[in-house]
């Protein structure tokens, strides 16, 4: 059994670790509002460049499209990004974006195929340099900003776009977690090279017949080309954003269930040492009483 | 008179939308101007400054590169860099 002394210090300990859990909740639920603001208004932009895209895809379709949306026409080499967060104490968040893109590296490789990783993000670097150390091709720390703008994005789509022009890669991943809400965040893969027309493909082209010609300046290619490098950062970008929400939800909720976990370890504490305090006056009362006795 | 809705929206966000009398805009290959009911039409931009008019109220942006697209449903602008001009 424990002496008091040590329960009582126990006890203050727990209690000085809930209020340090308790303040980073806080932070945390503050900087949510922020994050979450600052990807809601990033929206629309990536909403209209993949609206516009997708218009403009279903009319160069064929030899004509640029190489980023059509693809290589193979899928040997992989690209995997990885992003994820800098910092932890977020609960689940980095190591679940990571074991989905261990998943697919994993069966890639079983595949034969070739599979090169970015990681972005301290953590998910740690975590993936441990597993795949030699396929890691370059990896971006981003704890030194504090809130993403395209400038944050553009280094790494020239990585990518490097990479994809000097034809070592055929297929590009990115791996992050969409914020769906506070309480949910989904892993995600997101295939960004050959760009994915999604969903805007069918309905763009439902539309074609009664949609007015467009007149382009330059050409249409011209503009795709200039478009194409733009949606890949813009994409990086908004994947970032995500995941900088989903971060803070992340570490809100764990930090809830410490202070949580804390204040119910003080309690337990508290009443164990009520209980042996207790027994100690009793214990003291009875030698009291019986040595009164015997004089 | 029928109104032609534009929206700027820059990559971080919305900076205006709207409906407006007429925009003025610097295309890579020239500047140009949108009424309602243009004809649709896509261009990349250079750097220079949109004109915004509707009625007797003018509000200009400064922008650095991007896209327009003027489609059936309004003109909306894709800048890379944008900022409200005093």
């Amino acid at each position: 059994m424990a002496s008091l002394k040590e329960m009582r210090n126990r006890i203050a300990s727990v209690k000085a670790t809930q209020k340090i859990t308790k303040a980073m909740q806080m932070v945390a639920a503050a900087k949510l509002r922020r994050s979450q603001d600052a990807a809601e208004a990033a929206r629309p932009y990536a909403r209209r460049l993949a609206a516009v895209i997708a218009n403009l895809a279903a009319g160069v379709s064929g030899d004509g499209a640029p190489a980023m949306l059509a693809g290589t026409g193979r899928d040997d080499r992989h690209l995997i990004i990885v992003a994820a967060a800098d910092r932890g104490l977020a609960g689940g968040f980095t190591s679940s974006i990571v074991r989905a893109a261990r998943e697919k590296i994993d069966s890639l490789v079983r595949e034969g195929k070739d599979v090169k990783i970015i990681c972005i993000g301290k953590k998910s670097t740690a975590q993936l340099r441990r597993l795949y150390s030699d396929r890691i091709v370059e990896n971006f720390d981003l704890s030194a900003y504090r809130q993403f703008t395209l400038t944050v994005a553009q280094p790494i789509a020239d990585v990518v776009t490097q990479l994809y022009e000097a034809g070592d890669v055929d297929v590009v991943t990115l791996f992050y977690s969409r914020f769906k809400s506070v309480v949910q965040q989904i892993p995600t893969a997101l295939q960004l090279i050959p760009a994915t027309v999604d969903g805007g493909g069918a309905p763009a082209a439902a539309q074609g017949g009664a949609q007015a010609v467009y007149e382009y300046e330059p050409s249409e290619e011209a503009i795709l080309e200039t478009l194409l490098p733009r949606n890949l950062t813009v994409q990086i970008l908004s994947a970032l954003l995500d995941n900088m929400a989903g971060f803070y939800a992340s570490q809100m909720t764990a930090m809830d269930n410490a202070t949580r976990n804390a204040g119910d370890m003080i309690k337990r504490y508290t009443l164990e040492y009520n209980r042996s305090r207790q027994a100690q006056i009793t214990k003291e009362l009875i030698e009291i009483i019986s040595g009164a006795e015997a004089v | 008179m029928a109104k032609l809705h534009f929206s700027l929206v820059a990559p971080e966000r919305e900076l205006f939308s709207a409906e407006v009398d007429q925009v003025d805009a610097p295309g890579a290959e020239g500047d140009f101007g949108v009424l309602p009911g243009h004809a649709p039409f896509m261009t990349t931009l250079r750097e220079g400054r949109v004109t915004v008019r509707d009625g007797a109220k003018v509000r200009l942006f400064d922008i650095q590169g991007g896209f327009a697209d003027v489609g059936p449903d309004g003109f909306t602008i894709l800048a890379e860099h944008a900022v409200e001009a005093a």
